[in-house]
């Protein structure tokens, strides 16, 4: 009896006291990252939806609208996105061997990498600017063409979709960097790195977004 | 280099060839089929980084059904939201 207590309490060993153990608690982990993220994909469906509605009803305006949208910009912060979620499993995988360092710096670098990503962008939309097509804080919408409200339309559907997903992604470069930091002063060398794998989840979630968001915006014909 | 150094570059090439022929695919003119062709890609980009880098593959059933569930709950958004636009008004 004394036993099966001991067995159960070092198979208990590190969990918090409503699991069965380390492992139960991993799965809970994941389960409910997954339950926030399927909330995450309902935050940016409403807005998809909105855009497909809109993009049905004025197929002609939105077309003209994506032509003023960058396509070389789109690809190569898609491609930084690709390789930043590439980054990110790399390091995961570090991180469940063991190999802490090598973890810190490979989420180091994912950061750096959606930190690009918001440079491009942030580019993107001084270039907008410039051009009258960024009608927020008083400035015009200057859009030559015969539905120039159905193209503003785009536009603003633009702005707030990518500037939401901006900001998830800020918040997951924040996310990272700290998971880095975390990484190399030692914090996980005792304990598991669930909290790792679960910010990998948030990081390709956002990754998945963009990779919607692109052909919607840049490659309309 | 280990296997899973070696699965994550395999999954990245996959990832950076769908992007190569998205770009690729919305230059033909194919009209409407351009746009299903390009949400293809993404759904085969999405499936790669849901399957492999968020291990999706290896959850287990509990974790497709969560996981799903999202998506689900998203067609009954778009599917019944649809509907509303569809028979309420005539757009121009």
């Amino acid at each position: 009896m004394t036993t099966q207590i001991a067995r159960i309490a070092e198979a208990r060993a590190g969990a918090a006291g409503q699991f069965a153990g380390p492992e139960h608690e991993g799965r809970a982990a994941l389960l409910g990252m997954w339950t926030f993220l399927a909330t995450e994909i309902l935050f940016f469906g409403a807005l998809f939806s909105g855009y497909s509605l809109y993009r049905a009803f004025y197929p002609q305006a939105f077309a003209e609208a994506a032509r003023h949208m960058s396509k070389p910009w789109g690809t190569l912060n898609t491609g930084l996105l690709l390789l930043s979620s590439a980054c990110m499993a790399l390091a995961v995988a570090a991180a469940r061997r063991g190999a802490l360092r090598a973890a810190a710096l490979r989420l180091a670098a994912t950061g750096v990498l959606g930190a690009g990503f918001l440079g491009v962008k942030a580019h993107e939309w001084a270039v907008h600017a410039r051009e009258g097509l960024f009608p927020f804080f008083g400035r015009p919408f200057v859009f030559a063409g015969p539905q120039a409200d159905q193209a503003r339309l785009f536009f603003n559907l633009y702005y707030i979709m990518t500037g939401l997903h901006a900001l998830h992604l800020l918040i997951g470069v924040f996310l990272v960097w700290i998971m880095a930091a975390l990484c190399a002063s030692g914090r996980y060398r005792r304990r598991d790195v669930t909290p790792v794998i679960l910010s990998g989840l948030y990081w390709h979630f956002v990754d998945a977004v963009w990779v919607f968001l692109f052909p919607l915006f840049y490659l309309v014909r | 280099m280990d296997g899973e150094t070696r699965e994550v570059l395999a999954v990245s090439l996959g990832l950076f060839l769908l992007l190569a022929l998205t770009v690729a695919a919305a230059a033909l003119p194919l009209r409407g089929f351009n746009l299903a062709l390009s949400l293809f890609f993404s759904a085969a980009k999405t499936a790669l980084i849901a399957g492999w880098f968020m291990e999706l593959r290896k959850g287990g059933s509990r974790l497709w059904v969560v996981a799903g569930a999202g998506f689900f709950w998203l067609l009954i958004l778009v599917g019944i939201g649809a509907t509303d636009y569809l028979t309420r008004f005539r757009p121009y």
